[in-house]
């Protein structure tokens, strides 16, 4: 039963052989060039940030005081904002629960899967923003346009996570339930849902975090929130201001993450 | 005597390899049927095709269980899901759900018996959930029902899978190979507990083993596959050393084990040998 020290090595220089392939190598070489073709495609030009310093440190030093002056207004427009990213998220999080179902390769036919994947494809293709913009004009500037452009936007994306966790698991305890009798749905609810419970509610704070964020943006374009005060002081040129209301933005997400960081780790 | 499962010219094939070549097995109501074999003789696909779990190649092979038919010509019967309520089924990897309790996971045992919106939203009446914990006493596990599946031992984990197919009121029980993650005593305990629900419940009980001591020990009757045939069908007292050298001649884990002495192997505790 024992190998040959001819055997042995040739086991041994299995992987070696693969590391010095010629396709590594080649792979390199397309890694620079795709490089070099974004450098100049982005028109990336380090030179600039020297030679413009001056014009930067005019630029910034504008933002110093800040200017806390309406910090009233800033808060009640923060905190509309947190209320947008609370229901664009609900929302997505109810939808992404049977889409993501509709999405799995384990559970739904591919008759069923591949449509559902590319319309979650399209939803997560389209940016907030782009959302933000059209629903804009079917329902008239205000926050509803922001909860939407995050729902819709969001379910692209937790329907794709959520249907990953659903393919990752064991299909042992599935085939348990299946035995005793259950029906396809009941199979879902015994043997699915638990085992991929955990992710989905860390998954689904994550997208809350990351929600807030976003919505502080939808509001440029007129969608509620803080965004808009943004945009109207940026405009305006009152970099005191606009410091002020940065700051609250960093305070808030800061505070919402550290919460949220904090529940996931119970579920994990 | 009547019929708990008649199996008839059934065949099965996974692309080239033959795993079930034209099976034909009756049991009876109330018998205790061991199944051996080398790995890769068709026990667990056999056992498979029972619980309506895989399908037979398109010719015509049957399984009947209690008298109805739940798959013919390689198609599963309309109702295989409800007939799957009368037939427990034991997995060597236990297969409970390891974040729902112990006791969830015996109910789920009732899911065919009461209407989706209970099941769904979990409400078991009281009398259900008494029935559980009843069927987990007598698996003598009650004190772990509340806890979560997984933080349960395997030999524990597979008397709370027992227990579900007691609360499933199971006629046939299916055990496919429910010892061979286990150590010798939990092996022993899961093999008694199967033994009393097949003398005092009158389950019919068909069970696969690696194990030929266990098997011969516990289970009057024994069927030995090679190579999806059956190669023996009768008494375990008829089974020969020179039955288990051609059973298991075909395994190559096996090969080099000295099969003379399988029946002396020291896995049963003296007072149960």
């Amino acid at each position: 039963m024992s190998l040959t020290d001819a055997e042995m090595n040739s086991i041994l220089n299995e992987n070696k052989n693969l590391k010095r392939s010629s396709l590594v190598t080649f792979s390199y070489g397309v890694a620079a060039v795709a490089l070099f073709w974004a450098w100049e495609g982005a028109e990336i030009r380090p030179y600039d940030l020297i030679r413009y310093s001056d014009n930067m440190i005019t630029f910034v030093t504008d933002f110093f005081p800040p200017n806390f002056m309406d910090w009233g207004t800033y808060l009640e427009e923060m905190v509309v904002t947190i209320q947008i990213a609370i229901w664009g998220s609900l929302l997505a999080v109810l939808c992404s629960v049977p889409l993501s179902l509709m999405c799995a390769s384990n559970i739904a036919p591919t008759w069923v899967n591949q449509p559902t994947r590319r319309a979650m494809d399209t939803l997560r293709a389209i940016n907030e923003i782009a959302f933000a913009m059209v629903f804009v004009v079917a329902v008239g500037l205000g926050p509803f346009a922001g909860v939407l452009a995050l729902f819709v936007h969001t379910t692209g994306t937790l329907a794709k996570l959520f249907s990953e966790a659903v393919e990752s698991i064991d299909p042992q305890p599935v085939e348990g339930i299946r035995a005793t009798g259950a029906n396809k749905i009941e199979e879902i609810a015994f043997g699915v849902i638990p085992q991929v419970m955990p992710l989905w509610i860390s998954y689904s704070l994550y997208r809350f975090e990351s929600n807030v964020r976003s919505a502080t943006v939808v509001g440029m374009v007129g969608a509620g929130g803080i965004g808009y005060t943004f945009y109207e002081l940026m405009r305006g040129f009152y970099y005191d201001q606009v410091a002020a209301v940065l700051i609250i933005i960093i305070a808030t997400v800061s505070v919402l993450d550290l919460i949220s960081a904090r529940i996931r780790k119970i579920f994990i | 005597m009547p019929k708990a499962i008649e199996v008839t010219g059934l065949t099965k094939s996974f692309g080239k390899i033959t795993a079930l070549d034209n099976v034909d097995l009756t049991i009876h109501l109330g018998e205790m049927v061991a199944l051996i074999g080398a790995s890769g003789s068709g026990k667990s696909t056999l056992l498979r095709h029972l619980a309506g779990l895989e399908v037979g190649d398109p010719t015509d092979g049957s399984v009947e269980i209690l008298g109805v038919t739940l798959q013919k010509r390689g198609r599963l019967a309309r109702d295989a899901r409800n007939q799957r309520g009368r037939i427990g089924f034991i997995f060597q990897q236990f297969n409970l759900v390891g974040r729902l309790t112990v006791l969830i996971n015996v109910l789920t045992g009732r899911l065919t018996k009461i209407p989706m919106y209970r099941s769904l939203f979990r409400l078991f009446t009281i009398g259900e959930r008494k029935r559980a914990l009843e069927a987990l006493d007598r698996v003598g596990i009650a004190q772990w029902a509340n806890c979560r599946a997984s933080n349960l031992s395997g030999g524990q984990q597979q008397r709370a899978a027992i227990a579900r197919t007691i609360v499933q009121q199971a006629k046939v029980v299916l055990a496919d190979e429910p010892i061979a993650s286990l150590d010798p005593e939990s092996s022993r305990r899961v093999m008694e507990i199967l033994a009393n629900l097949n003398s005092q419940d009158g389950t019919t009980v068909v069970v696969s083993l690696h194990q030929v001591d266990f098997a011969l020990h516990f289970c009057p009757r024994v069927v030995a596959l090679a190579r999806g045939k059956v190669l023996y069908d009768g008494p375990s007292h008829g089974v020969s050393n020179a039955l288990l050298q051609k059973v298991y001649s075909g395994d190559p884990e096996l090969k080099t084990l000295n099969l003379t002495g399988t029946k002396g192997l020291a896995v049963l505790p003296k007072e149960a040998a």
